[in-house]
C-alpha cells in the first residue's frame, strides 16, 4: 500500500533521513520505534509531503506521491494525527471533526461523527468544549477522530501516547486495534513507547540515526536482546 | 492572588525611592516624546511658516504625567485615599472652569487658568483624572484584587462579549429598523444623513475586511488599494463608455477581486507582520500608479463628472434635458436636493445589508471554518487536506470585492475621485474599526464604525487629535482587550439531533 524507498530529507543541510525503506501492506499496524531525534517524525512529515524528500520516492497503491504538495497527498486518503496533535484550540470539537472531513462527501458526515463518538464516548460529551479546553488525552483522541473523519486509507500516528497517563495510553492502543480491525483502516504508527507499540503492532521498524537499523514482526523485535536493552528497559 | 483578602490584607509598604522612579521613568519618556511633539509647532505666517515653541505644555503635560502615574501606582499598592483626595478636586475643578467656559465663554476671562490652549485636550485630561478618582472611590470600597490578564479576558467575554453578541440579535434588527427610518425622522437633516452614509460606507467596508483581518487572520493593511480600484473601475467605466452604476458595480466588484488575488498570490507565505508590511506596500503602490498613469487614471487630476446613481433610470437632477422623465416628476413630487442623499443613504444601506448577509451566510460554509482553521494552525490545514493557497485566495478576493462596491459607492456620491481620497490613513481607519469591533464580530464592526467615524465627524473640534485618540483607543483596546471588544465565537455546527426539539436522546 506504502511503499518508501531510499528517502533522504534535509532540514537545511542537516539530513535527518539517509536512505530510508518502509513498506505498509494493506491492513496492517505497522510501527516505527526509536530514541528522540531519530527521525521518526520526519518520516511522517516527508510522507505527507511537508518537507519534502530530497532523494527517494515514495509511492502509494502504486503511484508516486513524493512531488505532491501536501494536501494533494492526504487526498489520496491518507490522514495523519501529527505530532503535537494540533488540534484548532479555538474551534470546539465538532468544528474540529468537521475539519477533518473537509474533503469528503458532506453525506457522510453524520455517520462519520457518530463513528468517532462510538470510539470515543467522551469526545461526545466534550462536542460543544473548545479544543484547547480539552485534557491531553481527549486532545489525542480528538486529533485521531478528526483523522478518521476524511476516511482514510492509511491512517500515520505520531507519538499517539505521549505524555498520557497509562490507563489512558492503554485505551488510545486498544481503539487503534479496534480501526485498524473493524474500520480496516491500515495504521502506521509512531512511538517512543515501544513496549505497546510491538505489542500492538503485526511489524515493526527500529530507526537509529535517520536509518532503518531494524526490522521484524511485533513479536520478534519484542524478543530482540538489543531491542529489549536500548528501548524497553525500565519501560512499560 | 486571592490570598491576601484576610488578616493578611497589611499594607505592603512603600519604597518612595522605586514609585519616584517608575513615575519619573513615565514623565521622562512623556517628556521625550512631547518635546519633539507638542513642543514645537509651525504655523503659518504671511511669506512663509515660522516654527512657535510651546514648552510651557511640554512641562505640564510631563508634570501631569508624573502625577498621573504616581495616582497609578498609589492605586495599585492599595492606598486610594490619596489619589481620590486629589485626583476628584482636580477633575471638578477642571469641569467646572471647563463648563463655566462653554457656558459664558470668553468674556469671563477663566480660559487663562485652564493648563492647555486647546479646549480638547483640556476636556481629556478632566476625563482621565475623573477616571483616576473614579477608580480610587472603586478600590475604597471593593477589596483590591488582582486579575490576570487571562482572567480578566473570560471576564469580559462572558460579561461583556457573549451577552453583547447574544444581545445583537435584537440590537442588530433595531439598529436595522433606526437605520431604514432615519431618513424620515425630523432630525434627519443633510449632515446627519451625510454622516449616515459615511458610518455605512465604513460598517460596509469593515464587514468586507473583516472576512480578511477576522476570519482568515490574514492582516491587510492595504485595504485601499481595492476601495481605489473600485472607485476607479466605476468611474472609468461610467465616464467612458456611459453605462450606469448598477452595471458597473459588479464590475468593479470582479475588478477588485481580481486586484486582491494579483495581492495574494506573491504574498502566500507570509503571515503576520511581514504580510502587513506587504500589503502596506501594495496599498501605496496602487495609489502612486493612479497618480501617475496619467494618460488612463488623469493622475493627480482625478475624474470628475462621475454620473450618479438613478432610481431605475430616473436621474435626482432638478432642470432635466428635454424630454427626459426626473424622480421627481415622475412621482409629481416638487424637485427636493435632499431626495438625492436620501436615496444614497438606502443605497449604501442596501449594499451593507448585502455585505452582511453574504458574510454571514459564508461563516457557514465550509471555507469560512477554513480560513479560521488556517488562521489557527496552517500546518494541520495541509494535512486535513486543505489547499492554503485557494483558500486564503478567496479570502482576499471576496473581501477585495467588497472593497470595490463600496469603492464604486464612493465615486457615485462623490462624482469626483482622486488618489488623493485612497490614502494609507483609511487602511489604518478600516482596519481599526474591524480590529476595535473585535475580530469576526458583526457587530462590533458597527459599534466601532459609529464610534471612530460617527463620533469624530460629530466633534469636529477633535479633528486635529482624531490621530491621537485613535491612538489612544487602540492602545486602551491592546492592553484591556486584546482581541477586540467584542470577540467572542459561537460555535458554528450542531449535532444535526440538537437542532431540532424533538431528537433529543
Ligand atoms: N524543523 C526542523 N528544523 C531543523 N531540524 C529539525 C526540524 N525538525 C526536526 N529536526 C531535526 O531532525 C532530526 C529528527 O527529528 P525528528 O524527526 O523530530 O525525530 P523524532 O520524531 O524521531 O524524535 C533531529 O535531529 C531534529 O533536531
Ligand atoms: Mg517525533
Amino acid at each position: 500500500m506504502l511503499k518508501v524507498s531510499g528517502i533522504h530529507t534535509f532540514y537545511g543541510n542537516i539530513e535527518a533521513l539517509r536512505g530510508v525503506d518502509i513498506e505498509v501492506h494493506a491492513g496492517e499496524i505497522v510501527a516505527l520505534i526509536g530514541a528522540n531525534g531519530a527521525g521518526k517524525s520526519t518520516l511522517l512529515m516527508t510522507i505527507c509531503g511537508k518537507p519534502q524528500a530530497a532523494a527517494g520516492q515514495i509511492t502509494f497503491d502504486g503511484a508516486d506521491i513524493s512531488r505532491l504538495p501536501t494536501y494533494q497527498i492526504v487526498r489520496r486518503g491518507i490522514a495523519q494525527a501529527p505530532e503535537g496533535r494540533r488540534i484548532f484550540p479555538y474551534m470546539t470539537v465538532m468544528e474540529n471533526l468537521q475539519m477533518g472531513a473537509s474533503m469528503t462527501d458532506p453525506v457522510h458526515f453524520e455517520d462519520d461523527v457518530e463513528r468517532v463518538f462510538t470510539l470515543y464516548p467522551i469526545l461526545k460529551e466534550r462536542r460543544h468544549q473548545r479544543g484547547g479546553t480539552l485534557s491531553g488525552g481527549e486532545q489525542q483522541m480528538l486529533a485521531i477522530g478528526r483523522a478518521l473523519m476524511s476516511r482514510p486509507r492509511l491512517l500515520l500516528l505520531d507519538e499517539p501516547s505521549l505524555g498520557l497517563a497509562p490507563m489512558l495510553v492503554k485505551q488510545i492502543f486498544r481503539v487503534i486495534k479496534e480501526i485498524n480491525e473493524q474500520q480496516d483502516v491500515t495504521v502506521f504508527l509512531v512511538e517512543q513507547n515501544a513496549y505497546h507499540a510491538l505489542r500492538l503492532a503485526h511489524r515493526g521498524y527500529v530507526m537509529a540515526n535517520g536509518q532503518i537499523v531494524m526490522s521484524g514482526t511485533g513479536q520478534e523485535l519484542l524478543a530482540n536482546e538489543e531491542i529489549r536493552a536500548a528501548y524497553l528497559e525500565g519501560g512499560h | 492572588m486571592a490570598v491576601a483578602s484576610d488578616a493578611a490584607t497589611a499594607l505592603r509598604p512603600l519604597d518612595p525611592a522605586y514609585v519616584l522612579k517608575e513615575a519619573g521613568a513615565v514623565a521622562a519618556i512623556v517628556f521625550a516624546l512631547s518635546i519633539s511633539l507638542v513642543g514645537f509647532k509651525t504655523e503659518d505666517v504671511p511669506g512663509g511658516i515660522t516654527v512657535v515653541t510651546r514648552f510651557g505644555a511640554v512641562a505640564i503635560v510631563t508634570v501631569i504625567a508624573f502625577f498621573g502615574r504616581l495616582g497609578l501606582i498609589l492605586l495599585r499598592e492599595g492606598r486610594p485615599f490619596p489619589v481620590l483626595v486629589t485626583a476628584l478636586p482636580f477633575a471638578l475643578a477642571l469641569f467646572a472652569l471647563l463648563l463655566w467656559d462653554q457656558l459664558f465663554a470668553p468674556e469671563i476671562g477663566l480660559r487663562r487658568f485652564l493648563p492647555f490652549g486647546d479646549i480638547i485636550v483640556n476636556w481629556l485630561l478632566a476625563i482621565f483624572a475623573a477616571i483616576l478618582a473614579g477608580r480610587a472611590a472603586w478600590t475604597f470600597r471593593h477589596e483590591p484584587r488582582e486579575q490576570s490578564a487571562e482572567e480578566r479576558e473570560k471576564k469580559m467575554d462572558r460579561v461583556v462579549a457573549a451577552p453583547v453578541q447574544r444581545a445583537a440579535r435584537l440590537v442588530g434588527p433595531l439598529l436595522l429598523g433606526f437605520a431604514i427610518i432615519l431618513p424620515f425622522l425630523p432630525i434627519a437633516d443633510r449632515r446627519l444623513l451625510d454622516i449616515g452614509i459615511l458610518v455605512m460606507t465604513y460598517i460596509m467596508l469593515g464587514w468586507g475586511l473583516n472576512v480578511v483581518v477576522g476570519l482568515a487572520g490574514l492582516l491587510d493593511l492595504g485595504y485601499v488599494a481595492f476601495y481605489a480600484v473600485g472607485a476607479y473601475s466605476y468611474a472609468l467605466l461610467a465616464t467612458h463608455f456611459d453605462l450606469g452604476f448598477w452595471i458597473c458595480l459588479p464590475f468593479a466588484g470582479i475588478m477588485a477581486a481580481f486586484a486582491g488575488i494579483l495581492l495574494g498570490f506573491p504574498v502566500l507565505r507570509l503571515r503576520g507582520d511581514y504580510l502587513a508590511i506587504v500589503t502596506l506596500g501594495f496599498g501605496e503602490m496602487v495609489r502612486i500608479i493612479l497618480l501617475n498613469w496619467y494618460d488612463f487614471t488623469n493622475g493627480p487630476d482625478g475624474i470628475s463628472g462621475i454620473p450618479r446613481p438613478s432610481f431605475f433610470g430616473l436621474p435626482f437632477v432638478r432642470n432635466p434635458p428635454e424630454g427626459t422623465e426626473t424622480f421627481h416628476s415622475f412621482f409629481g413630487l416638487s424637485y427636493s436636493p435632499i431626495d438625492r442623499i436620501i436615496f444614497l443613504y438606502y443605497v449604501i444601506l442596501l449594499l451593507a445589508l448585502a455585505t452582511n448577509a453574504f458574510t454571514l451566510r459564508l461563516r457557514k460554509l465550509p471555507v469560512s471554518r477554513a480560513w479560521e482553521a488556517l488562521r489557527e494552525d496552517e500546518t494541520a490545514c495541509r494535512s486535513l487536506g486543505i489547499n492554503p493557497r485557494n483558500t486564503k485566495l478567496t479570502a482576499f478576493a471576496i473581501g477585495a470585492m467588497f472593497g470595490g462596491f463600496g469603492g464604486s459607492f464612493f465615486a457615485t456620491r462623490q462624482g469626483f475621485i482622486s488618489p488623493e481620497s485612497f490614502t494609507f490613513i483609511e487602511s489604518a481607519i478600516i482596519l481599526a474599526i474591524v480590529v476595535l469591533g473585535g475580530m469576526g464580530s458583526q457587530i462590533g464592526v458597527v459599534f466601532a464604525a459609529i464610534l471612530l467615524i460617527g463620533l469624530p465627524e460629530f466633534f469636529r473640534e477633535l479633528q486635529q487629535f482624531r490621530m491621537l485618540a485613535f491612538g489612544a483607543t487602540m492602545v486602551t483596546i491592546m492592553i484591556w482587550r486584546p482581541r477586540g471588544l467584542l470577540a467572542h465565537r459561537e460555535p458554528t455546527i450542531h449535532l444535526s439531533d440538537e437542532k431540532t426539539p424533538t431528537g433529543h436522546n
